[in-house]
C-alpha cells in the first residue's frame, strides 16, 4: 500500500472544501495567467520568424554576447558570492547588519538606478582614472559589470543560505583533526556546498540574461557592440519588427525555464528560489 | 592526562566558573550531569572550540589553553557525530592523516588497521548517507583515532544508538581503550555507561565538578 506523506492533508472533511476551493481558485488564476502569457507569445510567432532571427548577423552577435557575458558574470558572481556567503553565515562581527543591508541594495534598487549610478561613478575622478587604463563605459566590460552588479547580489543570498544550512560542527571536527580554517573550508564546507554553488551560478546567469535597464544606460544599445538579447527585443520593438522581438523573447523564456529546471535539480528551490 | 583548572567560560548569558578536574593519562573519565549544566561546553573548551576566559587546560602535560583546536592533538566525536557529508568512510578516517601529509601507503595501512579494530571494513567505500546510528558512530571513532591523539573526547557517544547496538558499543569502547591506551573523556547522562566504562566519574553539580572513583 502506498504510504501517505507526513505533510499530506486530509481532503475528505466536507467543512474544509470551501477553503481548498479558495486556494485552488486563487492559485489557479495566477498559474493560468503565466501559462496564458507564454501561449499567447507562441501564437504570435512562426518557425520562419526563428529562422529570420538566426539569419540576422546582429541578432547572432547579440546571442553570442549574451551567452559570453552571462557566463562570465556567473563565474565572477560565484567567485565573489562564495567568500561573502561563508563570511556572513559563519562569523559575527561589528557592522554585520549594515553589511547585510548593503549587500541587498542591488536587489531592492530599480535596475535603471544601478545603470545611472554606474555611469556617474565612472564620471568621478577615480572612475575616470580606471577608464583611462581600461575603457569600460559603452564597451563590452560595461555589459558584464552592469550584469554583475545585480546578479552577484542574488548569488550572495544563495551562498549565504547554503552555508547556513550546512552544519558548522563538521568544520569544527575538521579543526580538531588538525585542519586549518582554510583547509576546513576547502575540504569540508565547500564540497558540502557544491549544489549551492551550482544554484548560485545558475541564478546569476539567469539574472544576467534578463538584465536590460542598467545595460541600456551604462552600455548603450549599439548593434554589434553592446547589444545583448533584451536589447534586441527593445531595438526590434522600436523598429516595429514585433515578430522578431517575440521570437527572441521566446528564446529567452526557454533559457529561463531550463535554468529553473537546473536550479531545482541542484536544490536551489530549497535554498532561495 | 587532562587537567582543567579554574576554568571560566562565557557564552552569552551562560557562565561557567571555577571548573576544575583532573584525569590521569590512559584513564577513562566519564563526565555526568543534568541537561544544560554545561558538560558539552567544558568538552568543547578542552577541544579548543570555545574561548576560555580564565583558568587553564593542560593536555598530556602541555598547556593548551591558548592553542588552536588544530594544535591540540585530540580526537573529538560530537553528539551529532557530524560526519563529512561528501566523503567516503575511508576518506573520513584518512582525513587527519592527509592533513598531516602522511604517505598514501601509510594512510591506506592505518585506515585498514582502524577499520578492522572498529569492524567497519565493509563500509569503507560508502558515503555517510544511509549509515545506521551505530555505524556512523564507529566511523566517527575511526576518524577521531586516526592520528593517534593524546586525548579522545566523546560527547554522548551512545545517544543515537538502540539498546541492541549499545552492548556492541560498550565492547568496542573497551577494546579501543585496551588497544590504544588513549586518555578518554566521555560525556553521558547514563550512570550505566559510567559504571561500565569509567576509571573516574566526574559529576557536574551546581557549576562544580565532584570526582568519584569508579566502583568497578
Amino acid at each position: 500500500m502506498k504510504k501517505k506523506s507526513e505533510n499530506s492533508l486530509d481532503y475528505k472533511s466536507p467543512s474544509d472544501i470551501p477553503f481548498y476551493i479558495g486556494l485552488i481558485l486563487i492559485g489557479g488564476i495566477y498559474i493560468f495567467f503565466i501559462v496564458g502569457l507564454l501561449l499567447a507569445d507562441t501564437t504570435y510567432t512562426t518557425v520562419q520568424d526563428f529562422k529570420n532571427i538566426f539569419a540576422s548577423r546582429e541578432i547572432r552577435f547579440a546571442i553570442r554576447l549574451s551567452l559570453f557575458s552571462c557566463s562570465l558574470t556567473a563565474l565572477l558572481s560565484i567567485w565573489v558570492a562564495v567568500p561573502i556567503g561563508y563570511l556572513m553565515s559563519r562569523f559575527n562581527f561589528p557592522g554585520k547588519s549594515f553589511l547585510d543591508a548593503v549587500l541587498d541594495i542591488p536587489i531592492v534598487l530599480p535596475p535603471l538606478v544601478i545603470g545611472l549610478s554606474l555611469l556617474i561613478f565612472f564620471q568621478t575622478s577615480f572612475g575616470k582614472m580606471i577608464e583611462s587604463i581600461f575603457p569600460i563605459t559603452y564597451a563590452l566590460p560595461s555589459v558584464i559589470l552592469a550584469q554583475f552588479m545585480v546578479a552577484c547580489a542574488f548569488a550572495v543570498r544563495v551562498m549565504r543560505s547554503t552555508f547556513e544550512q550546512i552544519d558548522q560542527r563538521q568544520e569544527q571536527v575538521a579543526l580538531t583533526l588538525g585542519a586549518s580554517r582554510s583547509q576546513s573550508f576547502w575540504l569540508v564546507a565547500l564540497p558540502a556546498a557544491r549544489h549551492g554553488v551550482l544554484a548560485a551560478g545558475t541564478i546569476a546567469w539567469a539574472r544576467a540574461l534578463g538584465e536590460f535597464g542598467p545595460i541600456l544606460l551604462f552600455s548603450g544599445a549599439t548593434r554589434m557592440k553592446t547589444e545583448v538579447l533584451p536589447t534586441t527585443v527593445y531595438l526590434e520593438m522600436s523598429t516595429g519588427n514585433i515578430e522578431a522581438a517575440v521570437a527572441v523573447s521566446l528564446m529567452m523564456v526557454t533559457a529561463a525555464i531550463l535554468v529553473l529546471v537546473l536550479v531545482r535539480s541542484f536544490g536551489g528551490g530549497r535554498l532561495y528560489l | 592526562m587532562i587537567s582543567v583548572k579554574n576554568l571560566k567560560i562565557q557564552q552569552g548569558n551562560f557562565v561557567l566558573e571555577n571548573v576544575s578536574f583532573e584525569l590521569p593519562a590512559q584513564q577513562y573519565g566519564v563526565l555526568m550531569g543534568r541537561s544544560g549544566c554545561g558538560k558539552t561546553t567544558v568538552l568543547e573548551a578542552i577541544c579548543g572550540l570555545r574561548p576560555i576566559r580564565e583558568g587553564s587546560v593542560k593536555l598530556a602535560n602541555r598547556d593548551v589553553t591558548r592553542l588552536k583546536a588544530s594544535n591540540r592533538n585530540i580526537g573529538y566525536v560530537p553528539q551529532d557525530i557530524a560526519l563529512f557529508q561528501t566523503m567516503k568512510v575511508k576518506d573520513q578516517i584518512g582525513f587527519a592523516l592527509i592533513i598531516r601529509k602522511w604517505s598514501k601507503t601509510e594512510i591506506k595501512k592505518r585506515i585498514h588497521e582502524l577499520a578492522e579494530l572498529l569492524g567497519i571494513e565493509y563500509l569503507l567505500e560508502r558515503k555517510p548517507q544511509g549509515l545506521s546510528g551505530g555505524e556512523a558512530q564507529r566511523v566517527a571513532l575511526g576518524r577521531a583515532l586516526a592520528a593517534s591523539p593524546h586525548i579522545l573526547c566523546l560527547d554522548e557517544p551512545m545517544g543515537a544508538i538502540d539498546d541492541d547496538t549499545r552492548e556492541d558499543m560498550f565492547k568496542l569502547l573497551e577494546r579501543i581503550r585496551e588497544q590504544t591506551k588513549v586518555t578518554t573523556l566521555h560525556i553521558t547522562h547514563s550512570s550505566l555507561e559510567a559504571e561500565r566504562l569509567a576509571d573516574k566519574i566526574f559529576i557536574f553539580q551546581n557549576g562544580k565538578i565532584r570526582c568519584e572513583e569508579s566502583k568497578t
